[in-house]
């Protein structure tokens, strides 16, 4: 069993979520994910590494509540234990002195982003970032990266903060920036990759993705999470996460991740009246 | 007393579930000897003097003396004799293909009345567990060295049980949430019920094993790493990256690998959606790709969650590289046979899910590399097969996570582990390995023996031998 160190809404619908992995925090890299269960009967669904604390044994996630399974996360309370979290899975992000490199993280992506932006700095990277939400009040994180990066932009939907719209706006920003970007890596939702690996293409900026897809085992068993790249079927688990964002078949993923859209809700829909009336005529 | 006594060659039939009752639930299929029947079957064995079934055991369990014991209605002794060979003996009753092992060269075989040594083994395993008390074997004083297995499958559970018993202290390291590999994610509960696998686990660990799930080593700790706080390493870390045919339409939706339809099902508990969290769809017409065990196990998942199920090979019946007594279950159950049958590729809907596939009918040619007649296609044979659901069961590369993290560790053309057949001992010091990273997909027995072989070489080296 895993203990939760601290669990709260980051801002709505976003949670952060610290757990007692004392093995993983040891190990874990920028870019690498977990693979967690939040009860016996539940699927395993896996997070991006948001940040850990090798000496306290901890690492944080940062996840959107938008199934069965993260809903059941976001409701346990620091102090309680889930059974399942293993890792770190995947490989690390690739990480070495680029110069100047561009990081974008839209949503939950915001979080995840944060362990590459910091081994980015680290390795002696110009460290641009952006950062892009539906409204201003969505964003999280700000002051840590205001005080590790060397520029951090916004783009909100609504406008409240930096420039209106959504991820298509990267070129108007890269051309504004008026210096080279020699690398692009983008954390977050398919569709936030997808439109912004387009939007780098012509711009000939070589573009690294975390891709998200389903995965079961996470360890290159089960085959799920295959994605089409350059052709080529990978495995994410284990051959990724990062892709190169120009090479993606992203219609296929975006299918292939609809899969069981309508299920993911499902268990959240049953009440289990059935079983509870049986336990209760039990203790009668 | 023995008088000599004239040959029944009546095998005695296990009862089952009817076909048409067992097709639409995950029970298990056979109920199993009662005692009179175990006791009526044993009494055919003839107590050869030289017991070929002995030596063509992988785990050489001492056959003719506990079959005698369930003749003589000994059912304590019986399992107790089966148990200093084999520790998990009520599993390896129900899957271990006996027909092509102990069975195959029973005396009685030639007049096709070889005794059912399977299902006497399972009788045993079953009756010590309906008396609720399991005899503990002694365990021997702490020989000071401590023992990693890698993977809490078939054969890291057979090489931990080994060594414990010989006085080290051992550790399994296991991916998964659950010990027992393919024993939980793949093999159904139809065919083996869980309940079974745990029980055989608990009494690993009611010995002293040590067991952290959800521990990839590799990822989770290297092994060089582990190596510095163990003597010795087992690598039994199963089965990798699923294999496809490499054919158009294998990424639409509803393609599944045998891998992945199985844990959904089996490990995830699936069919018990949405008490269990993790979905398998309510597919109409499945089509399940290839001939072994795994591809009728994934049939007759699909018949049971009430599909249409068939299964596409191609070759003939013939050279079903299944248990006959699967593709007879799967027959009876009304698994629909498509032989000499090669899927082309696979057409999807307007919203990416796998909606046909278009299959080239086969005759079979001169016999090729494996002694199989090759199928050849017949041209302008193309035909669309209507599904809603295909399961790849054409098997899988090893797992690749231990080869690709340990230096020095030789790997085969396949990314298998380079292992000793006779010892298990890798191209590392202090590196064992056995079971499917090492020979790619094959059978719990056969990954048990491994382990067997494995474990012995294991303690002679940490006794100071040099594992030879």
């Amino acid at each position: 069993m895993y203990k939760i160190i601290a669990s709260r809404m980051i801002v709505p619908n976003m949670h952060i979520l610290t757990i007692e992995a004392p093995v993983i925090a040891r190990q874990v890299q920028a870019g690498q994910f977990i693979i967690l269960r939040a009860e016996e009967e539940g699927e395993r669904i896996p997070l991006s590494v948001s940040d850990w604390d090798r000496a306290r044994g901890t690492i944080t996630t940062i996840f959107m509540n938008i199934g069965s399974t993260t809903s059941r996360l976001s409701q346990l309370a620091s102090g309680s234990f889930i059974p399942t979290v293993v890792g770190p899975l995947g490989n690390a992000s690739e990480i070495e002195h680029f110069g100047t490199v561009l990081l974008i993280g839209g949503c939950y992506g915001i979080g995840s982003l944060y362990p590459v932006a910091r081994a980015m700095k680290e390795k002696g990277n110009r460290v641009l970032v952006v950062i892009e939400a539906r409204s201003s009040y969505l964003f999280f994180w700000e002051d840590r990266y205001r005080v590790l990066v060397d520029k951090l932009l916004h783009i909100t939907r609504d406008g409240s903060k930096g420039l209106k719209g959504h991820i298509g706006r990267i070129p108007e920003i890269l051309t504004a920036l008026d210096e080279p970007v020699h690398r692009v890596l983008i954390n977050g939702c398919t569709f936030c990759l997808k439109r912004g690996s387009d939007a780098t293409r012509e711009l000939g900026i070589k573009t690294v993705v975390d891709l998200n897809p389903i995965m079961i085992d996470g360890t290159g068993m089960c085959g799920v999470c295959r994605v089409s790249v350059g052709g080529m079927t990978k495995f994410a688990c284990v051959q990724g996460p990062e892709f190169d964002g120009h090479e993606v078949d992203w219609a296929e993923l975006a299918q292939r991740r609809k899969s069981y859209m309508a299920e993911e809700v499902i268990p959240l829909r049953t009440s289990k009246c059935e079983e509870h009336a049986h336990q209760s005529e039990e203790v009668s | 007393m023995t008088e000599k006594k004239v040959l029944d060659l009546i095998r005695r039939e296990m009862p089952k579930q009817p076909p048409e009752v067992r097709k639409f639930n995950f029970n298990e299929v056979a109920f199993g000897y009662s005692e009179e029947l175990a006791v009526e079957e044993a009494k055919r064995c003839i107590q050869c003097k030289k017991a070929h079934c002995v030596q063509n055991c992988p785990v050489e369990i001492d056959i003719p003396a506990f079959i005698q014991c369930v003749a003589d209605r000994n059912f304590a002794e019986g399992i107790r004799i089966i148990k200093q060979k084999n520790c998990l003996p009520a599993i390896c009753g129900r899957v271990c293909p006996q027909e092509d092992q102990c069975e195959k060269v029973c005396t009685l075989v030639k007049k096709e009345g070889q005794l059912a040594i399977g299902r006497i083994e399972r009788f045993l395993a079953d009756w010590e567990a309906r008396q609720g008390h399991v005899d503990m074997p002694e365990i021997p004083e702490w020989t000071g060295k401590k023992v990693a297995v890698i993977g809490g499958g078939p054969a890291g559970l057979t090489v931990a049980g080994d060594l414990i018993l010989r006085g080290h202290k051992v550790t399994i390291f296991e991916a998964l949430h659950k010990l027992g590999g393919v024993l939980v994610y793949g093999i159904p509960e139809f065919r083996l019920p869980k309940a079974i696998v745990n029980r055989e686990v608990d009494y690993l660990k009611s010995l002293g094993v040590e067991v952290y799930t959800d521990f990839v080593v590799g990822k989770t700790q290297t092994m060089d790493s582990l190596l510095e706080e163990y003597d010795a390493a087992f690598v039994g870390s199963g089965a990798g990256l699923p294999w496809f045919m490499e054919i158009p339409g294998e990424n639409l939706n509803g393609v599944y690998s045998a891998n992945e339809y199985l844990t959904r099902l089996n490990l995830m508990k699936g069919y018990l959606f949405p008490t269990y969290h993790t979905p398998i769809k309510a597919h109409k017409r499945v089509a399940v790709v290839g001939g072994g065990n795994v591809a009728m196990d994934c049939a007759r998942s699909a018949l049971r969650l009430g599909a249409e199920s068939r299964i596409v090979y191609r070759r003939s019946r013939e050279e079903l590289p299944a248990r006959m007594e699967e593709i007879e279950n799967a027959e009876e159950e009304g698994v629909i046979f498509d032989f000499l049958t090669l899927p082309l590729r696979y057409n999807g809907d307007a919203s990416g899910w796998v909606k046909e596939m278009i299959v080239q009918k086969m005759e079979l040619g001169e016999p090729d590399a494996s002694g199989r007649r090759r199928p050849v296609p017949i041209e302008g044979s193309e035909v669309a097969v209507p599904v809603d659901a295909v399961v790849c069961a054409i098997g899988n590369s090893p797992n690749p996570l231990i080869g690709s993290t340990t230096p020095g560790l030789l790997l085969g053309k396949k990314g298998n582990i380079e292992a000793d057949e006779e010892t298990g001992k890798t191209s590392r010091d202090k590196i064992w390995a056995g079971g499917d990273v090492v020979t790619g997909a094959a059978t719990v027995i056969l990954a048990m023996g491994a382990g067997r072989k494995a474990a012995n070489s294991i303690h002679e080296y940490l006794m100071g031998g040099d594992g030879e």
